[in-house]
């Protein structure tokens, strides 16, 4: 690279809401926090000085620019470089330059107004200590000509230095960019003009600079980005040899001249360098060829916004692009005889499109839930003038109610189901989380809604599911019942549920099969047929379930105790713990983030495949890749901003066992009993494991330590996500919450971890990556209670009691045991080396007698919180 | 006292300053504040006979003694002269309205400016004799908010001061200063770049306001081992963010002692293209809040930054007194001042860091 082009200055184009859509419309909605990560995306990018435009119609411009200048003075990752301050009112440049301590650079002012205006604000200016870009625009108007240019800068340079005393190295003339290649004969010699100015202005007039906005000079070939750029970088090249030092542009987007094809170069350099007449039409007739190459594919491809309206708003649906809908909308609702026409017409043809090609399994879930959004906003726009025009309602395929039932606060999966619905044109009414059965009922009726879908994931939502069902049939209600969830089952549906409820009750098992399902379920002639088929289906299942013997025998609790894992108690290893007591603990996202296991987040948006491969799978992964830049910029947010709080505590205590129980003494000295279950299958080869057998027995003589945890890094997320919501933004709501999930989890991975290192410290010399936690590496477990090893959920009232859980950390417990926020985690450890994790599957009346004893339960609690393993 | 004071070199001030500074190093004086605390002044000291009656507690209103305790600040500038300072600063580092406010004197701020700068005009006059003139620096302190840092963790784009704000503070106080007699402006103690530059802004509209100019000395300070202000910027982007107000010297002082300022002073010396000044502070305070580095010792810091060729004026900020000023004032005077480089002609720009094109 040459001298010149090496001291070349980049000045970030990308802060200007005249030149950026995306930009604007932050500005606008007031999202500052990623306006600044635009700002720094360019410093990090390159950007040696950034510049910032607040110039837009609807904005207080004065206010906008004061308020991001202040923000930016407080991150240090973009306040690190020169500011260069862009209005075309003296006033915004005025306020801006008040709120900045570097040296910045005024863009721009200019003899436009006359002598007098000008002095003033160039003595401004320097009294304010700042360089200024001065435009090449005189009382007559902007210069076009080498000389106009030349003669202007010249003047303007003299008012300045001379009768200012202006620093002349402190002065960055603009002798205008103008675009070339328009098909106006008098345009073709643009760029020359502006170089040949350039090198007379750096010949003789001593210390000045020269820039320009150098998007203009393509300006008639929008939508072919190669060409573009490809013109951009035979102009620089040009310039900058001719003195051009520094400019307004997309560092990023710049091809490098030598990489040019030469063929396109040879064309754009005869446009740029205006050396014949064909010039322009050369150009014109190659630019097609090279439309849409490789290159393309990283940057905005427009060329689809010169599609009629209607293929452009289902571009927009397909591809998820939110940045042109409503003035398609807009649009397309002038163009029509009703507001309603657009969302009936378009619109729902191009959701057709994404439903089509969703089901075809070409269009994965999160992109379906980003068309969501972009319909979201269309039909936002439409709506006041629908309700307007007093029309009536859109008509919809159907109406439904949907719920996370009452004691669950799990809501992820519900609501991908209601957007892939919404997709589809149903009319989605979600009560959200904990909903009382009567509420269900009661809305179901007032709404007169067409299906009611519940769901739910921890397992005794599965009995308020069929406590609904009953109420249904008890109502008389004839509406068809979805049920879903992650510990819901087709199995579960025919035995439990279905039964109790004459009309069609569906298992469905994910968000794709929730379209197909609800359609049938809609139609008059079809749902007899789909019912009666349901109906046979799950009286196979249901015989299928009767006949089934136990693949391995059942056996007496005494039988399985004999059984138990034991170890030589007087040789084991046990480690007293550093500190006992509780301990609150706060952390960063920024540190959680580390400690993510990716491959269930994709499992929440149906991908499947183990990550990080799957960013490479051949089918989805492209949809995966795009889905995890998504989640890292979210993270980006929530962490910068600190959007979300983790906190969580944790205990570590003295305890012993007695034989399925663990006596644990708490921090005020009393001895509290948790309560675990047997495994009551024939085990020919292993143990009949329960939980207390990694604990030792209070017969062995030896203190032995147990430890409880609860962890949420969901406080915050149901305001951030219900703010989401309320901007029709459902793929950064579930975003969000999976998210939260996530970093629960990820919390519960870093404090296992730190508690295995340092506060219990039994593991003191552990040094593992991330990959070998996921994988488990670690010696000891931390089963969570209503998972497979300690199914039974009401022990978590005793982890919330032992470690003051709720006043902690703000975690709360509902009446069946889900934790609240939704995003956390909780459970005990057991340090032992031979503790591993084990299901207790199914046990026996024996058992279920033992347990209740031990409880304090009568048969009917013990049947409710038992169940599911119990009955399989 | 009605009618300012004047020295006969005035007139021909600034071309005397320079010349002067090309002869020697020029010294400043040292501590006001570690001098007063040593005549424990009570509550009633602090509001003499005319702030008697004054609504709130006005003790460590320091700057308020120069109406109150007048005898007391002639006589600590006077110790400081006799110890050899070419320059006493007025004790004016709170007495602007924005931090008289703190004391609901902000009404004041005016007289405490003006007679700060008389009483240091007397003594300079006193002392002053052709072969030694005797300089005043009117003092613009840093204030005790910031343009450019928010108050409130939560609302990062919140501020507690604006622009506009510090320029009407500072150009009041500006012109009570000169009206009282100060030769120089001093722009002392920045830890906010956007702070001082709304006093120079402010310096210059009162320069134009009186139809003539009077040297100025900027002088930021490097809060800690980063390196920067307290506002983030580095020594030499905060040289370019003030460079334009054509400084006769460009300095550092205070928060740090010499042996931990040396660094920056160094990187100031090569990046400035005026005058150099360093007053640092007498070592860093001890567990008690003194400071103990003695006069000795301080001056041979400052001597070996002579010796290394890095300053044009020296001086003390917190902790330092007469003793200090002496021994420093000894330590360098047959040391040559440091030559001011002729730069290259560049776009000097800066964020938090420089940026020169």
């Amino acid at each position: 690279m040459s001298q010149a082009a090496s001291s070349f200055i980049n000045i970030g184009e990308r802060t200007n809401v005249t030149g950026s859509a995306m930009f604007k419309r932050l500005i606008l909605e007031e999202d500052y926090e990623t306006a600044l990560e635009v700002a720094k995306q360019q410093v990090e990018n390159g950007a040696q000085i950034i510049d910032i435009n607040m110039d837009e119609a609807m904005l207080d411009s004065e206010a906008a620019m004061v308020r991001f200048l202040n923000l930016i003075a407080s991150e240090p990752d973009i306040s690190r470089v020169p500011i260069m301050i862009d209005s075309s009112k003296w006033s915004v440049i005025e306020a801006g330059l008040k709120c900045v301590q570097g040296k910045s650079v005024v863009n721009s002012i200019s003899l436009k107004e006359g002598k007098e205006p000008f002095i003033a604000q160039a003595k401004l200016i320097k009294r304010y200590g700042a360089a200024t870009v001065v435009m090449a625009f005189d009382e007559t108007g902007q210069a076009d000509t080498i000389e106009r240019k030349f003669n202007i800068c010249e003047r303007s340079y003299r008012i300045l230095v001379d009768e200012v005393g202006f620093p002349p190295e402190d002065i960055i003339f603009d002798p205008n960019i103008f675009a070339v290649a328009t098909g106006i004969e008098e345009h073709n010699n643009y760029a020359v003009d502006f170089i040949e100015a350039t090198r007379k202005i750096r010949q003789e007039l001593p210390h000045a600079h020269v820039s320009g906005g150098l998007s203009n000079i393509s300006f008639s070939f929008r939508g072919n980005n190669p060409v573009r750029e490809a013109m951009h970088s035979v102009f620089l090249y040009h310039a900058i040899k001719a003195g051009m030092d520094m400019a307004i542009v997309n560092a990023g987007q710049l091809e490098v001249y030598d990489e040019i094809p030469k063929e396109l170069r040879d064309a754009v350099e005869d446009v740029i360098l205006n050396r014949h007449d064909q010039a322009t039409d050369n150009l014109l007739e190659l630019a097609p060829k090279y439309q849409g190459d490789g290159k393309a594919a990283k940057v905005e491809d427009l060329a689809w916004r010169e599609l009629p309206v209607s293929k452009r708003l289902e571009h927009g649906l397909v591809k998820g692009i939110t940045d042109y809908i409503i003035e398609d909308t807009e649009e397309a609702r002038l163009a029509a005889e009703k507001p309603l026409h657009v969302i009936e017409g378009p619109l729902m043809d191009g959701m057709n499109v994404v439903g089509d090609l969703f089901g075809e399994g070409k269009m994965f879930l999160p992109q379906v839930v980003k068309s969501a959004r972009v319909m979201k906003k269309a039909v936002g726009h439409l709506q006041p003038f629908i309700e307007a025009e007093k029309d009536g309602k859109v008509s919809s395929n159907g109406k439904i109610l949907m719920a996370t039932v009452k004691g669950d606060v799990h809501d992820i999966g519900k609501n991908i189901v209601g957007v892939v619905l919404q997709c589809n044109n149903f009319e989605v009414i979600d009560l959200g989380v904990m909903v009382p059965c009567a509420k269900i009922l009661q809305v179901a009726k007032d709404e007169n809604v067409d299906m009611i879908g519940l769901s739910g994931l921890i397992t005794p939502s599965l009995d308020e599911m069929v406590y609904v069902a009953k109420e249904m049939q008890r109502n008389g209600l004839d509406l068809p019942l979805l049920i879903g969830g992650a510990t819901t089952s087709k199995a579960h549906t025919a035995v439990k549920i279905e039964q109790n409820y004459d009309h069609p009750v569906v298992y469905v098992s994910n968000a794709s099969r929730a379209v197909g399902v609800c359609q049938q379920l809609i139609s008059a002639t079809q749902r007899p047929i789909f019912h009666e088929k349901l109906q046979k289906e799950y009286a196979v299942v249901r015989d299928q379930h009767a006949r089934k013997t136990p693949r391995t025998k059942p056996i007496t609790l005494a039988q399985a105790r004999d059984n138990k894992f034991t170890c030589d108690w007087s040789k084991a290893p046990i480690t007293t713990p550093k500190k006992l007591g509780v301990q609150s603990v706060s952390v960063s996202l920024a540190t959680l983030r580390e400690y993510i296991d990716w491959t269930p987040f994709f499992l929440t948006w149906s991908l499947a495949g183990k990550y990080p491969r799957i960013l490479e799978d051949e089918v989805v992964g492209t949809e995966a890749t795009e889905l995890f830049n998504d989640a890292q910029t979210m993270l980006n947010h929530l962490c910068d901003n600190e959007l979300l709080t983790a906190k969580g505590v944790y205990g570590l205590f003295a305890a012993n066992s007695v034989d399925d129980d663990i006596h644990i003494t708490n921090s005020q000295g009393e001895v509290v009993v948790a309560h675990h279950l047997r495994q009551q299958t024939h085990k020919p080869k292993g143990a009949n494991y329960c939980l207390s057998d990694y604990i030792a027995p209070a017969t062995s003589q030896r203190q032995d330590y147990i430890g409880a945890f609860a962890v949420t890094a969901g406080i915050g997320e149901e305001e951030l996500s219900a703010g989401f919501i309320a901007d029709g933004d459902d793929y950064n709501s579930i975003m969000v919450k999976a998210l939260a999930d996530r970093l629960a989890e990820a919390f519960a991975e870093y404090l296992h971890q730190q508690v295995r290192v340092e506060g219990w410290g039994y593991a003191a010399d552990e040094t593992l990556d991330n990959e070998s936690l996921i994988r488990e590496l670690y010696q000891g477990i931390r089963p969570a209670p209503g998972y497979a090893a300690c199914p039974e959920h009401t022990e978590k009232q005793l982890i919330w009691d032992l470690l003051e859980a709720e006043a902690r950390t703000s975690m709360k417990l509902t009446e069946s045991y889900a934790m609240f926020p939704g995003a956390a985690v909780s459970g005990w450890y057991f340090a032992h080396p031979d503790a591993r994790y084990f299901a207790v599957a199914q046990i026996q009346a024996d058992q279920v007698t033992d347990y209740s004893t031990r409880k304090g339960w009568d048969e009917q609690t013990a049947q409710m919180w038992l169940g599911p393993n119990i009955n399989g | 006292m009605s009618t300012p004071l004047t020295t006969q070199f005035n007139a021909q001030l600034p071309a005397l300053l320079a010349q002067l500074a090309q002869e020697r190093i020029l010294i400043l004086d040292g501590a006001m504040g570690t001098m007063i605390q040593a005549y424990q002044f009570s509550e009633e000291d602090y509001r003499g006979e005319q702030f008697a009656d004054w609504h709130c507690d006005v003790k460590g209103n320091n700057d308020l003694l120069a109406i109150t305790q007048p005898d007391t600040i002639r006589t600590i500038h006077e110790q400081y002269l006799a110890a050899g300072s070419d320059i006493i600063e007025t004790n004016t580092f709170n007495a602007t309205t924005i931090a008289m406010a703190d004391y609901d004197m902000q009404d004041i701020s005016k007289d405490i400016n003006l007679a700060a700068a008389r009483l240091a005009r007397q003594a300079a006059d006193k002392y002053s004799t052709p072969d030694k003139p005797r300089f005043v620096a009117g003092v613009l302190g840093p204030t005790n908010r910031t343009a450019s840092i928010s108050p409130d963790v939560n609302d990062p784009g919140k501020r507690n001061v604006s622009f506009d704000e510090l320029v009407v503070a500072y150009e009041e106080s500006s012109h009570a200063l000169l009206d009282g007699g100060a030769d120089i402006i001093m722009l002392e103690t920045i830890f906010d770049t956007l702070n001082a530059k709304a006093a120079a802004f402010a310096v210059e509209n009162v320069f134009e306001q009186r139809g003539k100019r009077s040297p100025v000395m900027v002088s930021g300070t490097i809060t800690d081992a980063s390196g920067r202000t307290l506002s983030g910027q580095t020594t030499e982007a905060f040289y370019h963010s003030m460079r334009h107000l054509e400084p006769l010297a460009m300095g550092l002082n205070c928060a740090l002692g010499p042996d931990l300022l040396r660094q920056y002073v160094n990187e100031l010396s090569t990046v400035a293209d005026c005058l150099v000044s360093a007053h640092p502070n007498a070592g860093l305070p001890n567990e008690f809040g003194e400071y103990d580095m003695d006069a000795a010792e301080m001056a041979e810091h400052i001597q070996e930054w002579a010796q290394s060729g890095l300053v044009n004026i020296v001086g003390g900020c917190c902790g330092s007194t007469p003793e200090h000023i002496a021994a420093i004032a000894q330590a360098v005077q047959k040391l040559a001042p440091r030559k001011v480089p002729k730069l290259p002609t560049k776009m000097r720009l800066s964020g938090l860091e420089p940026f020169v094109h």
